[in-house]
């Protein structure tokens, strides 16, 4: 399953994207999050999965600070750590 | 086996009773701000009309906003996965689904089987969700359940509507009404804009026929009409498109009581 968490408003569109089919729930991606975006839980078909929290969802754009424009250029990010690529961003 | 599925969303209750593959009773309510209330009221009203009682049910699942907050329910289960279900209950062929309710909307892809395989949900701006509407009938003098139909009715023009949030195309919309626009043309720019900004939402998970349409919203003409036009997809439309949620909950429940008896 693809989840896009975010949304799109009057500045551009802000969406976290995890492809669920991929992911193996490992936590690297949360560990190396420095604003604690991510987290793993069971989604409805019983798979422990990342996904966006819940309260941070409708706030993704001030609170990630989006892979393109910062995070890429970090050391380490969550793209970079996710052995199986399965997350994306739209900014 | 007998089990029921509780929707309590931001601005309706739903609880559907389902025994084996027929829908019993269901029932509709508005909510309360005591979440508890709702519940209770939208669960009695089910139970009611299909002469039970809560012990007649065998597995309660709770979805929507609220569904942390029934205690009788033996699971929760979003209501992402529940619309799916619920839209390939009625519609087996159905691959894409738009829901959109009070608050929130969401665009859904399913496999044959009703699993979501692709989903986006705008909760976050009302200018995406039936509030937005609301807001529009309150200010146009127009009974919501007549907005869609009168957009379809333009006498001059479409009334285009620039402003992304609903509070300005609030003040827009009556800054036309008093330079004289008809009501129709500017509920016909309002239902345009409503029904762009859902098409963007669909094609980020991609439209595949057949395209079901479920919420409030689809007892709304005007945005069904018009997404009918941008998507070249004729949606389908339950009887009831306000209890898919509550209706996949309870297909959910089924399918926890099975597995249970099996183990």
């Amino acid at each position: 399953m693809i989840a896009h968490y975010g949304y799109a408003d009057g500045s551009g569109e802000y969406y976290i994207i995890i492809d669920t089919d991929r992911c193996n729930g490992c936590e690297e991606c949360v560990k190396v999050c420095p604003q604690g975006v991510l987290e793993v839980a069971l989604d409805d078909y019983d798979k422990a999965v990342a996904r966006v929290k819940e309260d941070v969802v409708k706030s993704i754009h001030f609170v990630c600070w989006g892979y393109h424009r910062r995070c890429a250029s970090e050391e380490s990010n969550c793209h970079a750590v996710c052995s199986q690529d399965a997350i994306s961003h739209t900014w | 086996m007998i089990t029921a599925g509780v929707d309590i969303g931001s601005l309706t209750g739903k609880a559907l009773i389902l025994e084996d593959n027929n829908i019993v009773a269901w029932s509709l309510i508005p909510t309360n701000p005591d979440s508890s209330v709702t519940v209770q009221r939208a669960m009695d009203a089910a139970l009611e009309k299909a002469h039970m009682s809560l012990d007649d049910l065998d597995y309660v699942v709770s979805t929507g906003y609220g569904r942390l907050v029934v205690p009788f329910a033996q699971r929760n289960v979003t209501e992402i996965s529940c619309h799916a279900k619920g839209a390939h209950w009625f519609f087996p062929e159905v691959r894409t689904i738009l829901d959109m309710g009070g608050q929130d909307c969401k665009a859904i892809r399913c496999d044959d089987t009703g699993k979501v395989t692709n989903f986006a949900m705008n909760d976050k701006c009302a200018a995406g969700a039936g509030r937005s509407m609301e807001v529009m009938a309150d200010l146009l003098q127009v009974p919501l359940d007549d907005l869609g139909e009168l957009s379809l009715q333009i006498v001059d023009a479409m009334v285009p509507i620039s402003n992304t949030c609903v509070v300005f195309a609030k003040s827009e919309a009556l800054s036309h009404l008093r330079r004289g626009k008809h009501r129709s043309d500017i509920l016909a720019g309002v239902c345009e804009a409503l029904a762009t900004r859902v098409h963007s939402l669909m094609q980020r998970v991609g439209i595949e026929s057949e395209f079901v349409i479920s919420g409030g919203i689809a007892k709304n003409i005007g945005i069904v009409k018009r997404l009918t036009d941008k998507t070249g997809l004729t949606p389908r439309i339950s009887f009831e498109p306000q209890v898919v949620g509550a209706l996949g909950a309870a297909l959910f429940a089924q399918e926890s009581l099975r597995r249970e008896q099996q183990a």
